[in-house]
């Protein structure tokens, strides 16, 4: 008997499967002014070579110039620390550390020659080439095409590179000898809790 | 007056900064990839290495001689230029940084001995950072750039600094000046000049400006003007606002696999990224490019670009390297051996003024991606580029360029510092 109301109307399973369309989802009809519905195509078309993508075309035949205003900032829940109104700027290494950063180098120590002076091995040297080498100063001195640390000594005698550490020979500049500084030593950095 | 200093041998000047020992040495620096030559000391030049010379061709010159080969090291060369340029820029009220080893400066107005302040300025710019620099003095700055070469090439009585108003026959100078090295001349616009029988720079400022400007245009009748020391190009401060991001590369060998090619695009997608961020400017599009190389001529060339707009302006690396990997799988053809690939971003706004998207369905929180990228640049400025890396990138290492004769990081690395010998 209920073969008499199978003809007609509604089938289940007939017709094509939600979601099967260019879009991947089910779609609605929705009014569009008339003007606007070449730019809706073509967003929409644009938009289906994109299934679920953020990266999409713009909607743009018609740019609107939309600002939002935007809240970005912040607000501080609860009061102001009291501890605001004294707040000096931090302190920064490099303040101290560099005077003349173009001229500033970062370099490590390999050895023991100038313990004395309390230089040892693995220490940083801040190296300023802005600096004008002394008798007594600390430099980076060129010998034999290395960088080498010592301490700069000027007397009667002559010009002399000299270690602090007594295993070590000093080295004297004789004539005809070119002795290239490289920098200054400013300052040593050792660090005491390695690792 | 303006001055040109212009930095001697600069990429081989700062790789003997801290290798002493090859001071009066030859030396080359090789092209991304050690390809050719871009760099060459005095002793290199000498030798009859060319700029652009394919590093096979002179392997064996290198042996033979002993010429210390490095690959280029931009870190180095970039830190460098700032300590030169911050030097520079204290001697002039004004001055245009023109690339990374040149820099103008305005000397008007300065109540000194233009040549004596500088030679004070080489000296001191030797003294504090190491490096050579020559530097050409004229009223405008087409002439400066001559005056600067001729100091270069040791023709400067003043050694390496050159007046133009002191130089007692400039006309000589100019006439022994090929057209084509004049600064804003290429060699093909060279070739038209000696066609109509103007072949040096003497000639060129006898031309009649009106008509070199109907044959060339506007830019070659200020060249003449210049060279009459009139001037016509003024000192350009501030860098135009960067409109597009470029992070490409040639790569160290062919790659035909996708995912070699994807590991790629995902890392300069990042890294433009990165330097977009380091701007604050976001961008509204992303153009991915691949090609063969034009010089395979037994293959077929290919080469294929897809621009992708940004529903709304974008400095997010994962949105930037999903669009490149979508871009790139759609312009990616099997079979091909690519020689470069590269990603841009084109569009750029500042961060925080972006036009917001009416179609655009408000994603979960702009600012938290804004906040994990920071934490991710944090990261990696910190312990050093590519301690956090996308997923993607990390897919082969295959891209990577040659680079076997690099020298360390000297200055950006905490375990690649100079080492001083106390000995």
């Amino acid at each position: 008997m209920p073969q008499a109301f199978s003809h007609g109307g509604a089938r289940d399973g007939a017709g094509r499967k939600t979601g099967s369309g260019r879009f991947g989802e089910p779609t609605r009809p929705v009014r569009v002014p008339e003007s606007l519905i070449p730019s809706v195509r073509d967003w929409l078309a644009r938009m289906a070579e994109w299934p679920g993508s953020e990266i999409v075309q713009p909607f743009s035949t018609h740019p609107l110039p939309l600002a939002l205003p935007l809240y970005s900032s912040r607000i501080q829940a609860g009061f102001p620390s009291p501890a605001d109104d004294h707040l000096d700027d931090t302190l920064d290494l490099n303040d101290h550390l560099v005077q003349h950063p173009a001229a500033t180098f970062l370099v490590r120590v390999a050895g023991d020659s100038m313990i004395g002076a309390g230089i040892y091995h693995d220490d940083l040297l801040v190296v300023d080439r802005s600096l004008e080498a002394k008798s007594g100063s600390i430099v980076v001195a060129v010998i034999d095409g290395d960088l080498t640390v010592k301490r700069l000594h000027q007397d009667e005698s002559g010009v002399w590179l000299m270690p602090e550490n007594p295993a070590f020979k000093p080295l004297q500049i004789r004539e005809g000898m070119e002795l290239v500084i490289w920098g200054v030593v400013a300052h040593s950095v050792r660090s005491h809790a390695k690792g | 007056m303006f001055a040109l200093a212009d930095c001697n041998n600069f990429y081989a000047s700062c790789e003997r900064l801290f290798q002493p020992r090859l001071e009066g040495e030859p030396i080359v620096v090789l092209s991304n990839n050690d390809g050719c030559v871009i760099a060459r000391s005095d002793q290199a030049k000498a030798l009859g290495i060319a700029m652009g010379d394919p590093y096979f061709k002179i392997e064996k010159l290198v042996k033979e001689k002993n010429v210390s080969v490095f690959s280029s090291n931009y870190g180095l060369y970039g830190d460098v230029s700032r300590r030169v340029m911050s030097v520079l820029g204290g001697f002039a009220p004004r001055f245009e940084i023109y690339s990374i080893d040149e820099c103008f400066l305005d000397l008007n107005a300065l109540p000194y001995d233009l040549t004596d302040y500088s030679l004070s300025m080489v000296r001191m710019v030797r003294q504090w950072t190491g490096i050579p620099v020559s530097i050409g003095i004229a009223p405008t700055k087409t002439l400066a750039k001559i005056a600067n070469r001729m100091a270069k090439k040791g023709k400067s009585p003043w050694g390496p600094v050159l007046d133009w108003t002191r130089l007692p026959s400039p006309d000589e100078a100019l006439a022994g000046l090929p057209v084509e090295d004049i600064w804003g001349i290429a060699s093909r616009t060279g070739a038209r000049l000696r066609e109509l029988g103007i072949d040096n720079a003497l000639a060129l400022r006898k031309a009649d400006p009106r008509l070199l400007r109907g044959h060339f245009g506007v830019v070659m009748e200020r060249i003449v003007f210049e060279l009459r020391g009139v001037s016509c190009l003024p000192l350009e401060e501030v860098q135009p606002k960067r409109k597009q991001i470029i992070t490409s590369r040639s790569f160290g060998t062919r790659l035909r696999k996708l995912d070699d090619l994807r590991a790629a695009v995902a890392g300069f997608a990042a890294r433009a990224g990165e330097k977009a961020r380091a701007q604050g400017l976001r961008a509204q599009a992303l153009n991915v490019f691949i090609h063969t190389s034009p010089f395979d001529t037994a293959k077929p060339f290919y080469s294929n670009g897809l621009t992708l707009p940004f529903r709304s302006p974008t400095s997010d690396s994962g949105l930037l390297i999903r669009a490149a990997l979508f871009g790139l799988a759609r312009i990616f053809r099997r079979g091909h051996d690519y020689q470069k690939a590269g990603v841009m971003l084109l569009d750029l706004v500042p961060a925080g003024y972006e036009q917001i998207n009416l179609f655009d369905p408000v994603r979960s929180d702009p600012l938290r991606s804004d906040r994990l990228m920071a934490a991710v640049d944090r990261v990696n400025r910190t312990y050093g580029r590519q301690t956090l890396r996308f997923g993607s990138e990390t897919l082969s290492d295959s891209w990577r360029m040659r680079a076997q004769r690099k020298s360390p990081a000297y200055t950006a690395s905490w375990k690649e510092l100079p080492v001083v010998l106390a000995n």
